[in-house]
């Protein structure tokens, strides 16, 4: 599996992006934190969030007794601006492209 | 992404791997000649000692639109390369942020598996909320630039193909 599979693949599901979502409002907690707003078992909890750090989407830090958790956007910086603003790009391109043939045959 | 501001967050950790070695990446977050070359493109002067001033210029394109030479300051507290550099860090070119004082700022560098190095950025926050908005991304639609993830997927980008992503439109201070 590829990188950008794997961001995908974790991405694909609610409930991790539900962890995600929880990250990005406050950083860096625990897994009983995390735990406390879902309606899971904490080994489903730890599962999803091992598919999200294999995914680079979460990192992991030892502060003192504690883990905590951080969001990390990089991944999906990633794949915005490698797919995403490409995609745009020529979208953007192809606008202008018309504009220019519309413009001439008038 | 106005949710930002409105919580405690006060310590932002990005990783990326890279298919570089730890040398090259440790050369291109200190060496100006590399620097200049992603994100804010603007050349670093380090002095590589504990104690040891740092400075990140500003690129010359910055310069043109009227900002000073200066766009952060800070001093080396740890230096042990190609594997960790901690330093102090102050963003100089707001005086809001200037105000919020010196952040501290981590780099970890770890050799991974099949010529990949793994680079985790840990930056230290506390009291310093407009900078972390900056930092997050948060004002790349003023044109301020995407903040690390921006600066750290260029870095990757220029590491891996020589070359890096425009960030001519993600800086329109004009």
């Amino acid at each position: 599996m590829t990188d950008d599979d794997r961001v995908f693949k974790a991405l694909a599901d609610p409930t991790r992006r539900f962890l995600l979502d929880r990250l990005f409002v406050r950083d860096g907690r625990t897994l009983t934190e995390l735990e406390s707003e879902l309606e899971m078992t904490r080994f489903g909890v730890m599962k999803h969030l091992r598919v999200l750090e294999d995914a680079g989407l979460v990192v992991a830090r030892r502060s003192g007794r504690e883990k905590l958790h951080f969001l990390n956007p990089v991944p999906i910086r990633l794949i915005h601006d490698r797919w995403i603003d490409k995609y745009t790009e020529r979208r953007v391109s192809a606008l202008a492209d018309l504009k220019t043939e519309l413009e001439e045959t008038a | 992404m106005t949710t930002t501001t409105e919580t405690a967050v006060t310590t932002q950790v990005y990783r990326v791997y890279i298919k570089a070695t730890p040398e090259a990446i440790w050369d291109a977050i200190t060496k100006p000649e590399w620097t200049q070359k992603y994100g804010y493109g603007g050349r670093a002067e380090y002095d590589l000692r504990p104690g040891g001033a740092y400075r990140g210029l500003t690129s010359e394109a910055m310069r043109s639109m009227g900002s000073p030479d200066v766009a952060v300051d800070g001093e080396v507290i740890e230096a042990d390369p190609p594997r960790k550099l901690v330093q102090t860090w102050r963003m100089v070119m707001d005086p809001e942020m200037e105000a919020e004082g010196f952040t501290r700022l981590t780099w970890e560098i770890e050799e991974s598996k099949g010529g990949i190095t793994k680079l985790t950025v840990i930056h230290d926050l506390e009291g310093a909320p407009k900078l972390a908005v900056l930092l997050s991304g948060g004002m790349e639609d003023v044109g301020a630039g995407g903040g690390w993830s921006w600066v750290l997927s260029d870095l990757k980008t220029l590491l891996e193909t020589g070359t890096s992503l425009d960030t001519e439109d993600a800086l329109n201070q004009g």
